[in-house]
């Protein structure tokens, strides 16, 4: 195999951790975001929660503008063609999204209970539906979208929107990123919070935990039973172009290949099961920070176990699936990759290094702010 | 392309991008300007160790912090939109300018971001010295991000770095120093930088004017005062020296730019005596100026530094365009054919041989029978050659006034702080009630002057999205009208509302300034079930 090659499976690779790290982060904070009306029966209690992630929560987004960024230079193709293919629940990810840094913001500054329990609203919504949608949205390419290009690498859409948003399985997997998102933000809220938040967000993770773990297991049965996609032919090395270059097949039980070709990658899936499990476990022992890592576990667990069942496919097309988007055909070319990897490997560590020291500095448990001190979140 | 993109779905996703870009830009600038006073001002309270100063930072900070959070929240918007409503433009050159986007995030905005949840809560976690580490970072960062987003858009004004590639029809990043030493992307980067530092200054300087208007904090107002008008005439000068800078850049690379921006619709070839517009009414229909009022004598060396070059006019430059069009034609066609069959070399020779002008042949779809290039045959040949070389040309009404409205801008904020860093400097700035009204009143200005110059700099670029090589109408996604007005009324309605709070919550806490009693509490209750207390009771950011 020829560098180009490797750079794109390391490329794959790194999309993987991109997406893990930001269910993680951003996860995290719409957990919180989700369950701060339910945690938080007073004004304190809500601007407890809210503190716990206030010093981290603008880092934690990055992960998500970072992810966009490297999709698009490192994936071209498949940025342009599945953001506007989804379209509309692009633009209500969109709209949460950016309804969350003003929330922060302003929600505290001005003492008038409307005024706060609107914003809280706002919470609610944008911490729910990203999570909905981006576990809806896995599960519709799980199941292949409608599109297929022109000659000249433009998309045409051939599936209306309604159909995506609503079917049980992209729903299914939406609960699944929520109940995990909850998962994570009720056991950050356990951490840094105390009293009555403290018991509260337990049960929430809790909960949140035992659901995740069902679901997986039922959309788990779904996806081996599903049509699946399977590349008959297509170089690894081809120029990056989905008009022409490959052929594909559609079998019931193809997302199932991989694992059985190779039965060691069970160990993927396994190890999501095994976090959601022992996460349980560890929250109703009362340790909330073993039980935020194995929230982390699980999610590298779920997103690696549809990447694996997946691979390489990263976009396929019901419409014509012969221009699915793959790793072969998707990625960018190999010089801007190399430039990619080289500004990749100096400055993640960089970045790690000073989030963990920011993290270190504002450790510590939260009280809940005075209600006119406004410094606070 | 088979077929071209619904004209109308192509002009709501442009208006959608300019709102949602023109919206973001209101608080780019400030950012950008006020990390580095706020940095300033920390490093004298280190110095000095006066508390007044660390009072002060913290103050300002908190408008700061108003307005950096919608920066960030409407920046989304901005990364999105290429791929949600610009497919083809995503595909065309995603392989090199989404590399800078990413390494923005890399490399500057995670560091802002993830620094200025510290620089807000963090002030009794670490040591002074830390503080302003983590202060300046922020402001390093988001600077930083200006770079790589203006190297992103340099190439959008002139294409270097890349090369376009047949075999997957886009264009592939080839050379990474062309890319961060492309000319336009270093002067556009300075401009806009400073053009921040002004847009800071401007902000503190008029606010701290209204203090001392009303006889608030006067020791914090006077020296925010000063501290912004030195920033300020600095950075006037630079941004003027840097705009001049830019226009000359453009003015070679894009002159289709520079002749619509001074309305010049014949080439004068007594480069002498030309004469340069001051004020004009553009008409594209007649190809002349309605009404021009000019000055002789000053039109080339103002644009070209020099005493000898032409500046071709616009009728010359649509003439000059249609020979590249009549290539383009041909590019186009062999470029379809052989992308259908990648055996055909003859094909592929053809292409290679017209290549550098395919943007043209895309620019001519529009115009030739059926929008296919192949039916243009030798007797509709020079209608679409025509129409095709007046589309070349940006709208010249816009592109002249955008552009007069930005330098009359800058020129005013200029002599304003001129005028009032003397004063200050004098310690006679509060005998001059009148200027510091001026200022006050003069604090939307720096915005006006920016948000003119990304109208100037972008619809100079149109009609293309890459200069030279992709047509904006070729450029969008493939939307349905339905999509966009959803969007459309999205944006809107979440925008109003956004700017609604940002202003109600500006005003306030300018009106309410800094305070100095440290308790506050008694003072008039707010109303609702939790208040009955101030809302602004303590100057430190410490955390309960």
């Amino acid at each position: 195999m020829d560098a180009y090659v490797y750079l794109k499976i390391f490329w794959f690779l790194i999309l993987g951790i991109l997406l893990m790290g930001l269910a993680i982060m951003v996860g995290m904070d719409m957990g919180v975001g989700t369950l701060m009306r339910f945690v938080g029966k007073t004004d304190g209690e809500r601007r407890e929660a809210l503190n716990i992630v206030g010093p981290h929560w603008d880092g934690n987004q990055v992960w998500f503008i970072l992810g966009g960024g490297a999709i698009f230079a490192a994936f071209p193709t498949l940025y342009a063609t599945s953001f506007s293919v989804f379209y509309i629940v692009m633009i209500l990810l969109l709209f949460s999204m950016i309804m969350r840094p003003v929330a922060f913001e302003y929600r505290s500054k001005v003492p008038s209970h409307r005024w706060r329990d609107s914003w809280d609203w706002v919470f609610l919504i944008s911490g729910a539906l990203p999570m909905i949608v981006y576990g809806a949205a896995m599960g519709n390419i799980l199941e292949g979208v409608g599109f297929h290009f022109g000659w000249d690498g433009q998309y045409y859409q051939t599936e209306s929107f309604i159909w995506y948003l609503l079917n049980p399985f992209a729903v299914l997997c939406g609960v699944l990123s929520l109940s995990l998102a909850i998962y994570q933000g009720g056991t950050m809220l356990m951490i840094r919070g105390s009293g009555a938040l403290y018991d509260r967000a337990r049960n929430y993770a809790s909960v949140g935990g035992i659901v995740a773990l069902v679901i997986f297991l039922i959309g788990g049965f779904m996806v081996s039973g599903m049509k699946g996609f399977q590349l008959v032919s297509g170089d690894p090395g081809m120029p990056a172009n989905p008009v022409s270059g490959q052929t594909v097949t559609l079998a019931n039980g193809a997302w199932m290949a991989n694992y059985a070709a190779h039965p060691i990658l069970w160990l993927v899936p396994l190890l999501g099961l095994a976090g959601m499990i022992l996460g349980v476990l560890a929250l109703r022992a009362n340790k909330p920070t073993l039980g935020w890592w194995m929230g982390a576990v699980a999610w590298i667990g779920v997103i690696g176990a549809v990447g694996t069942s997946m691979f390489p496919f990263l976009m396929p097309s019901t419409s014509n699936p012969d221009q699915s988007i793959t790793v072969w055909n998707g990625t960018g070319s190999e010089y801007n990759l190399v430039w990619m990897t080289i500004f990749g490997l100096i400055f993640l560590p960089i970045i790690i290094s000073y989030t963990t020291w920011c993290f270190r500095v504002m450790r510590g448990k939260v009280a809940a702010p005075d209600t006119q001190d406004d410094h606070a979140y | 392309m088979d077929m071209l993109i619904n004209p109308t779905v192509v002009e709501l996703s442009r208006l959608q991008f300019a709102l949602t870009a023109l919206y973001h830009f209101l608080f780019v600038p400030l950012t950008l300007g006020m990390t580095f006073i706020l940095a300033t001002m920390e490093t004298v309270y280190v110095i000095t160790g006066k508390q007044i100063y660390k009072e002060m930072t913290q103050f300002w900070g908190k408008l700061f912090g108003i307005n950096f959070a919608l920066g960030v929240a409407t920046g989304l918007t901005m990364e999105f939109e290429f791929g949600t409503n610009w497919s083809m433009y995503s595909h065309f050159v995603g392989d090199i300018f989404g590399t800078p986007l990413a390494i923005e995030g890399l490399m500057a905005f995670f560091m802002e971001s993830t620094f200025v949840g510290v620089m807000f809560f963090g002030w009794d976690r670490i040591s002074r010295k830390a503080h302003l580490v983590v202060t300046y970072l922020v402001a390093l960062g988001s600077n930083l991000s200006a770079l790589w987003i203006l190297i992103a858009n340099g190439f959008m004004q002139d294409p270097r770095g890349g090369t376009f590639d047949p075999n997957t029809m886009r264009m592939q990043f080839s050379s990474f120093i062309d890319l961060i030493f492309n000319p336009d992307a270093q002067a556009k980067f300075v401009h806009t930088s400073i053009a921040g530092f002004v847009t800071g200054s401007m902000f503190v300087m008029g606010v701290s004017a209204y203090y001392m208007l009303t006889n608030k904090r006067k020791d914090l107002a006077l020296r925010s005062f000063r501290i912004a008008t030195l920033f300020g005439v600095i950075s006037s000068i630079g941004v003027i020296t840097l705009g001049d800078a830019l226009g000359y850049i453009d003015g070679q690379k894009q002159p289709t730019k520079l002749a619509a921006m001074e309305a010049i619709w014949n080439t004068d070839y007594n480069t002498v005596s030309a004469s340069w517009n001051l004020i004009a009414i553009p008409s594209r229909s007649e190809q002349k100026n309605l009404f021009e009022v000019s000055i002789p004598y000053i039109l080339t060396p103002l644009l070209t530094h020099s005493e000898t070059t032409v500046i071709p006019g616009i009728i010359q430059l649509e003439q000059e365009a249609k020979p590249k069009i009549a290539n383009g034609i041909k590019a186009m066609i062999a470029l379809k054919e052989y992308n259908l069959d990648h055996s055909n070399t003859q094909a592929l020779a053809t292409f290679k041989q017209y290549e550098n002008d395919m943007g043209y042949g895309f620019l001519a779809m529009q115009f030739a029978p059926d929008q296919d290039l192949k039916k243009i045959d030798a007797t509709n040949l020079p209608s679409v050659l025509d129409k095709t070389a007046k589309d070349t040309i940006p709208n010249v009404w816009v592109e002249f006034w955008a552009f007069r409205l930005m330098v009359a801008a800058g020129f005013f904020m200029l002599a304003l702080f001129a005028f009032a860093a003397y004063f200050s400097l004098k310690n006679e700035i509060e005998k001059h009630p009148a200027l510091l009204k001026l200022a006050m009143w003069s604090i939307p200005l720096p915005w006006v002057a920016c948000e003119f110059g990304w109208i100037t700099a972008e619809n100079g670029r149109q009609p293309w999205t890459v200069f030279g090589w992709l047509p904006t109408f070729v450029s969008a996604s493939t939307h349905s009208v339905g999509y966009m007005v959803f969007s459309l009324i999205g944006f809107t309605l979440l925008y109003s509302s956004f700017i609604a709070a940002e202003l109600y919550l500006m005003f306030k806490y300018a009106r309410l300034g800094p305070q100095d009693d440290h308790h506050g509490h008694g003072s008039a209750p707010a109303g609702g079930g939790m208040a009955g207390q101030p809302v602004f009771a303590k100057p430190s950011m410490d955390r309960k």
